[in-house]
């Protein structure tokens, strides 16, 4: 991304100095007040009150289940997503069919959809009142208010996340190597893990660590249908949420800050992945120019 | 993208992929938006206007439509500016500032709210300085502008920095040399340029933030009228389990959220027009 494909404009075509270091300053004012304080905020409030503190409020029993249950809503969510994500993919970058820019269209829904609404969708299927409510009562089975509900709601809003990497990924691509595969004999499955797979492994990659940022980290679809029921539907972020309600901000924000490291660690992976394909992109044109 | 040609493709599970794919799609995505918009339309016409344009829900709308849209274009406004110095200044610590601008993306939304707040609160690190000019932002529809600046930041960055990226030297050169004045050459040359990108940004950033749930429920005191989302009333009318009026408000939030869309998905063929 930071790669300048083309060279800069030469010394000559760029602004006088002192408007330079007014854009920077702007700039950089910016997103110190918006991103580098509140970030340094989150460390500073959460061991505010000491390491002890900062210790019991991420080795509280109810801390750890909700650690428990968002990594397990995260393990079911990214595979799935990931799975979908490539087959999604592979119909529709390889293939021409009548509308295909719908599909491509209907698979981004769920980034324009409130999280608030994506989990109002799963109670209103699954919820008491809801079209399978009284059918699941009868079978004694919870999805609202219960983990099944949480694991929907997170595969819900991150459904698009793979296949958004994906899709322009393989159409730049083209089918070229894949044809050449099956004309020199290899089967469908071969040609796919030896040919398409390796090709996309780092936008898979890239989707991936998305998905699975967004699925950590959801809060309003997972609040919606979860009832923060403490050590049973209490993902770590509604158990930020509970804690800071009941003025605990320490313990608080000892958690947020778990989940903020999660997240600085998530942008690192991004930035290598970036930057590796940068480079292996970067040869690739200047052969064709 | 490379057109490459397209007869009939040799490769195989074109069936298997596509029926996969639109199957996954309907039972998670497709079906359950559907029957929220049957339960919306077991209301009567009248009841359905009568729950959507209530005072208190139309006071949510101008509160969450006149936030996001203040929000966003916080975010064009200094979006333009960060991109601008990412793409062609040099500056120690640039990498690290690039990577950073996607933490509101990687940041859950409920860490970014309780942050706000406790900063923005009249004791925090920066209300402190806010209070004695008179201003509070925590607890006030500002604060619900601060959250969703942050939550859309990146926007407006991300899809402006490829755009001028791949801008040609050679017609800023040309300008140059033919005397026009470096604003003249940014408002006739670059800015048409990025233009469909800002707007793409701008309405991405838009859309992200009129469903903004987790970060503005923390900062925004929440009261009716005055400072209640329109998400958050979703949620109050589940808790008194009032189904249809809770589908009816989405049904017509899920509205604007799909024109939205549309509008995003047309700017960016607008963008890929005038890129060629």
């Amino acid at each position: 991304m930071t790669a300048p494909s083309r060279p800069a404009p030469a010394a000559t075509v760029t602004e006088p100095p002192w408007v330079r270091g007014l854009l920077l300053a702007v700039a950089l004012l910016f997103l110190l007040l918006f991103l580098v304080v509140p970030l340094a905020a989150v460390f500073y409030e959460a061991f505010r009150k000491g390491a002890g503190v900062y210790l019991a409020a991420i080795t509280d029993p109810y801390a750890l289940e909700a650690i428990r249950l968002t990594l397990f809503a995260a393990a079911c969510a990214v595979p799935l997503n990931m799975l979908f994500g490539v087959v999604a993919a592979w119909a529709i970058a390889k293939f021409e069919f009548r509308g295909k820019s719908v599909l491509v269209t209907l698979i981004d829904l769920p980034f324009a959809v409130s999280p608030v609404i994506a989990g109002l969708l799963f109670v209103l299927l699954f919820g008491a009142q809801g079209w399978f409510g009284p059918w699941l009562k009868a079978q004694d089975i919870k999805v609202i208010f219960a983990v099944p509900g949480i694991v929907l709601a997170t595969v819900f809003v991150t459904v698009p996340f793979v296949a958004r990497e994906l899709i322009p990924l393989m159409q730049a691509q083209g089918s070229e190597q894949e044809e050449a595969a099956l004309v020199l004999g290899a089967g469908g499955w071969v040609t796919f893990w030896r040919i398409t797979l390796p090709n996309i492994k780092w936008g898979l990659l890239y989707g991936v660590v998305l998905c699975t940022a967004r699925a950590l980290g959801e809060f309003g679809a997972v609040s919606v249908v979860s009832g923060h029921v403490r050590g049973l539907t209490n993902t770590l972020p509604l158990h930020v949420e509970i804690l800071y309600n009941e003025y605990q901000f320490a313990a608080a924000f000892a958690c947020a800050s778990l989940l903020t490291l999660f997240a600085l660690v998530i942008l690192a992976i991004k930035t290598l992945i970036e930057r590796r394909t940068a480079r292996q992109r970067r040869p690739s044109s200047g052969e064709t120019a | 993208m490379s057109a490459s040609p397209r007869q009939p493709s040799v490769l195989p599970g074109f069936n298997l992929t596509l029926g996969l794919a639109v199957g996954y799609l309907s039972l998670i995505v497709l079906i359950p938006l559907a029957m929220a918009f049957l339960k919306a339309f077991q209301l009567s016409a009248e009841e359905f206007w009568a729950i959507v344009l209530a005072p208190r829900v139309l006071a949510s709308y101008r509160l969450t439509f006149g936030t996001a849209f203040l929000a966003a274009a916080i975010n064009t406004a200094f979006g333009l500016i960060v991109a601008w110095v990412l793409v062609r200044y040099r500056f120690p610590g640039k990498r690290l500032v690039d990577a950073l601008v996607d933490l509101p993306f990687a940041l859950p939304t409920a860490v970014a709210g309780i942050t706000l707040t406790t900063l923005y609160s009249s004791n925090g690190w920066i209300g402190q300085f806010l209070k004695p000019l008179g201003i509070k932002v925590a607890f006030t529809p500002s604060g619900i502008v601060v959250a969703l600046v942050f939550i859309s930041l990146p926007f407006v960055v991300r899809t402006v920095q490829p755009v001028l990226e791949d801008l040609e030297a050679e017609v800023e050169e040309a300008a140059a040399s033919l005397g026009a004045g470096r604003w003249q050459i940014f408002r006739r040359i670059i800015f048409p340029a990025i233009r469909p990108a800002l707007l793409t940004g701008f309405t991405l950033a838009f859309a992200r933030a009129i469903g903004e749930y987790g970060s503005v429920i923390f900062i925004a005191g929440n009261l009716p009228m005055v400072s209640e989302i329109t998400p958050l009333l979703i949620v109050g009318k589940l808790e008194q389990y009032d189904y249809r009026g809770a589908a009816a408000v989405s049904v017509v939030m899920l509205a604007i959220s799909f024109i939205l869309l549309l509008c995003i998905n047309l700017l960016q063929r607008w963008g890929r027009l005038r890129q060629v």
